[in-house]
């Protein structure tokens, strides 16, 4: 029988004030097997920690019960402290009466009861507890890093300074990202590229970072520590360590109407092509839809002018399977698709155009050269409208666009204002908003120099519709302040859409069992305590792809992932999860059943030798789980027709044990 | 006021990374639903051995709930698929045994769910609260 002392936390009000903790440890007391039981305030403290090693002592423990918050926040708090007291970690089992019961019932007796049936269960787990071992496995001492924009840059760049090596899937031709699209940065109004570009080139010329640009991830197995990684480098049909980037290709090709998606389509690029000057790898790629050579078997220009060899029409995608220790999802953003905002006429009208094809128009290296020119007619606007907002805070409209904030529109926006009326101070610029949101280090400095030293007008008040009219468009919004509706003929509308995940994250999502939430983002281990972390051991999140977020932001979170990996990495050996599958060879009859279903392959079979009954030796073939290998999901515990198989930790004995306690 | 005074004997199995996380993030919202629900944890809905949901039964409790990941997205990539063909097969022996097909549930919950952990319960309770004791599997033998 087990010596098992409950401990019952107050957590401070948060726990007392809705469960008669004194009174739920007096019940448990008289549980079987129960030799010690209290209750303090905050368990989890060291002064709670203390308590329990010092009970653990004073009346020969062997099981703890403690009854608190979430086992998901503190169960590997108070398994330390066991370990401290000297008993395995493993002889302690936690009562959620936290989220699962005081904060979710509101009377006193009824909490209280349900708080001491859930202790009941505990301890008629912890009864059956045994002391369990975690097992070792080695470390792959290198990262992967998916995404090749600004967040998966410095987090590269960090994690391949600490000595470690780190390969980047970018599945675009280059990196760079959206940052490389970018104009000129708040709040400094830093020129992006400027920042940017050298950063690209360390990563190009840093000795432990790979890059596979073009480059997909299509598989991933293994676990924590030990993953197995497929990469698929997408033909460029050009070689790549040849290939000098020096452009003579892409002068010459003669297919030049290719939408160019860099500039978000407002100009061609050519069938080959370099997506802009500073990319890395500076390598040319053949777009095989539409590059002449590809689809007819005419042309070959590009072959004949390439004074290095490099271009190749025979090329094939090639698959590389590569072994990392951590993996860091950097997937990034991008603006939301605005077909269901017809009100704004975005379709309709060339000269309503998004952001970020705004940011394309006034950089020096975008379609116009920098000059602020209207897309329909070249012409320079006058009159400029921003409509913040576009698909962000949707409420009512959930289906069509995103019920959260975007977070980087306000401060875009007031950049983009200011940058008009600095180079055009002939330009009225209006910005229509429901709140503006500028909580940075110099965030609302710049906004407010917006307003008051450019002269940019911010109403507060939403935007009706836009209707193409002639020249021009015309705007109906109203201004809420001063309570009237208003009506702009302006030349140049510019939306801030909505920002989303980029759509490949959902398909990494599975293939890495990462967590999503309903936006697409992914989630992290804890949104306050554990933000760079999937709950997925071994996953780490960088950048946009976890939540909105500007520069600033990224890199910041990028540094904190890169961090956690380089923890990961510089250990030896990784202590697994021993809450393991372990076959009953007495009771195993050599079925398979069980092999077919585990997800990891941790079950095979070998032939032992047991002695029968009637003292011959028989060989039988039984099952046998590699503990370093198995995840501890218990798939194969059901399927197990002879009841053989079972789960360290959560033994059918012990969830058994539980439902008896709970239906007593 | 005549007021039903039955209060049933939910037990609830869930999965520790999708709707344990789910039902924990329910507390942090403070969402309200019947204390009859009591939790246990179990590493994954493919766990859930159909044993247990019998014993559950013949133990007394009126309901049963298993809650799991979306389908594609199991911590441990095909639990939840072998989980519902478990459960399809038991509640369709239970249905031969004449038990209410209310009784038991199968409901996928995400981490991120809580208002849906919250409002399952709650539905699932009122529905049991409706069809009442739990007597043709309750094994009055283990009761002492």
């Amino acid at each position: 029988m087990q010596r098992i002392g409950v401990f019952v936390c107050w957590c401070g009000s948060n726990i007392a004030g809705t469960v008669d903790v004194k009174a739920v440890a007096e019940a448990l007391k008289s549980e079987p097997g129960v030799v010690f039981s209290t209750d303090y305030q905050y368990m989890c403290s060291q002064a709670g920690q203390d308590m329990i090693k010092e009970a653990v002592r004073e009346h020969s423990l062997t099981g703890i019960v403690v009854c608190s918050c979430s086992p998901r926040m503190h169960e590997a708090t108070f398994r330390k402290t066991a370990q401290a007291a000297g008993l395995n970690p493993y002889m302690v089992e936690i009562a959620n009466i936290r989220e699962q019961c005081s904060w979710v019932h509101k009377e006193m007796p009824i909490g209280t009861r349900k708080a001491i049936i859930l202790g009941r269960a505990a301890v008629a787990k912890v009864n059956l507890n045994a002391p369990l071992t975690p097992g070792q496995s080695p470390v792959t001492k290198r990262a992967l890093v998916i995404g090749g924009g600004i967040a998966g840059i410095q987090t590269a760049l960090d994690i391949a300074d600490a000595g470690f090596e780190v390969d980047i899937v970018e599945k675009k031709p280059t990196i760079g990202g959206k940052m490389a699209q970018l104009d000129k940065t708040f709040p400094t109004l830093d020129c992006a590229a400027c920042i940017l570009t050298p950063k690209m080139v360390d990563v190009a010329q840093h000795e432990k970072i790979r890059i596979f640009s073009y480059s997909e991830v299509t598989d991933v197995k293994g676990f924590v520590g030990n993953f197995n990684v497929t990469i698929k480098k997408n033909a460029r049909f050009v070689k790549e360590d040849i290939c000098t980037g020096c452009g003579a290709c892409v002068e010459k090709c003669p297919q030049k109407k290719v939408p160019n998606e860099f500039n978000l389509g407002m100009d061609n690029r050519h069938a080959i092509y370099i997506p802009f000057a500073q990319a890395v790898p500076k390598v040319a790629t053949i777009d095989p839809n539409a590059c002449t050579m590809m689809k007819t078997g005419k042309c070959g220009l590009c072959a004949r002018v390439c004074t290095a060899g490099a271009i190749d029409y025979t090329q094939k995608d090639e698959y590389i399977e590569e072994k990392y220790g951590a993996i860091v999802v950097a997937t990034g953003f991008n603006p939301i698709n605005l077909d269901k905002f017809d009100e704004f006429a975005y379709n309709q009208s060339k000269d309503v155009i998004t952001s970020l094809e705004f940011e394309r128009l006034t950089n020096a290296a975008g379609p116009t050269a920098g000059k602020l020119l209207r897309p329909s007619d070249g012409r320079h606007p006058h009159k400029i409208v921003f409509v913040q907002c576009v698909g962000s805070r949707c409420s009512a409209c959930a289906e069509k666009g995103k019920e959260y904030c975007s977070k980087i529109c306000c401060m875009y926006t007031a950049k983009h204002a200011m940058l008009v009326r600095d180079k055009y101070p002939d330009t009225e610029v209006y910005v229509f908003y429901i709140d503006v949101r500028t909580p940075g280090k110099s965030f609302d400095e710049f906004y407010r120099r917006a307003v008051e030293e450019y002269g940019v007008k911010y109403i507060k008040g939403m935007v009706g519709k836009v209707t193409p009219e002639g020249d021009v468009l015309k705007v109906q919004a109203s201004d809420l302040i001063a309570n009237k509706q208003i009506n702009i003929d302006a030349d140049l509308v510019v939306l801030a859409a909505a920002i989303e995940p980029d759509k490949s994250a959902r398909g990494l999502a599975t293939m890495l069992t990462a967590s999503m939430d309903t936006n697409d983002f992914f989630t992290e281990a804890h949104p306050k305590l554990r933000p760079v972390e999937s709950p997925t051991a071994g996953v780490f999140l960088s950048g946009a792809c976890q939540g909105p977020k500007d520069i600033p932001e990224t890199v910041s979170q990028a540094g904190a992932a890169a961090s956690k990996v380089i923890g990961l990495l510089a250990k030896d050996k990784l202590l697994g999860n021993p809450c393991v599958a372990k076959s009953n060879e007495l009771l195993c009859n050599g079925c398979s059943s069980c092999e077919r279903v585990c997800p990891y392959g941790a079950i095979t079979y070998a032939d032992k030798e047991f002695r029968m009954p009637d003292r011959t030796l028989r060989i039988r073939r039984v099952a046998q789980v590699n503990p370093a290998v198995c995840q501890g999901c218990g798939a194969c515990t059901v399927t197990c027709p002879s009841g053989a198989m079972d789960l360290n930790g959560f033994t059918n004995g012990q969830i058994m044990a539980e439902v008896d306690a709970i239906c007593k | 006021m005549q007021v039903n005074e039955f209060k049933p004997l939910i037990v609830a199995f869930c999965c520790n990374w999708c709707s344990y996380a789910g039902a924990d993030l329910a507390g942090n919202n403070r969402l309200n639903y019947p204390a009859d629900v009591k939790i246990i944890r179990v590493p994954c809905s493919c766990r859930v051995n159909p044993m247990f949901v019998l014993r559950a039964f013949q133990r007394g409790a009126d309901g049963v709930i298993i809650c799991g990941c979306h389908p594609g997205d199991c911590h441990y990539t095909s639990g939840n698929y072998y989980a519902r063909r478990r459960m399809a097969m038991l509640f369709s022996m239970l249905d031969y045994l004449g038990i209410e097909r209310e009784r038991t549930r199968l409901e996928w919950v995400s981490a991120a769910e809580g208002a849906k952990f919250a409002a399952t319960m709650n539905d699932f309770v009122a529905n049991i609260i409706k069809l009442g004791e739990n007597k043709r599997l309750e094994d009055l033998r283990c009761k002492k």
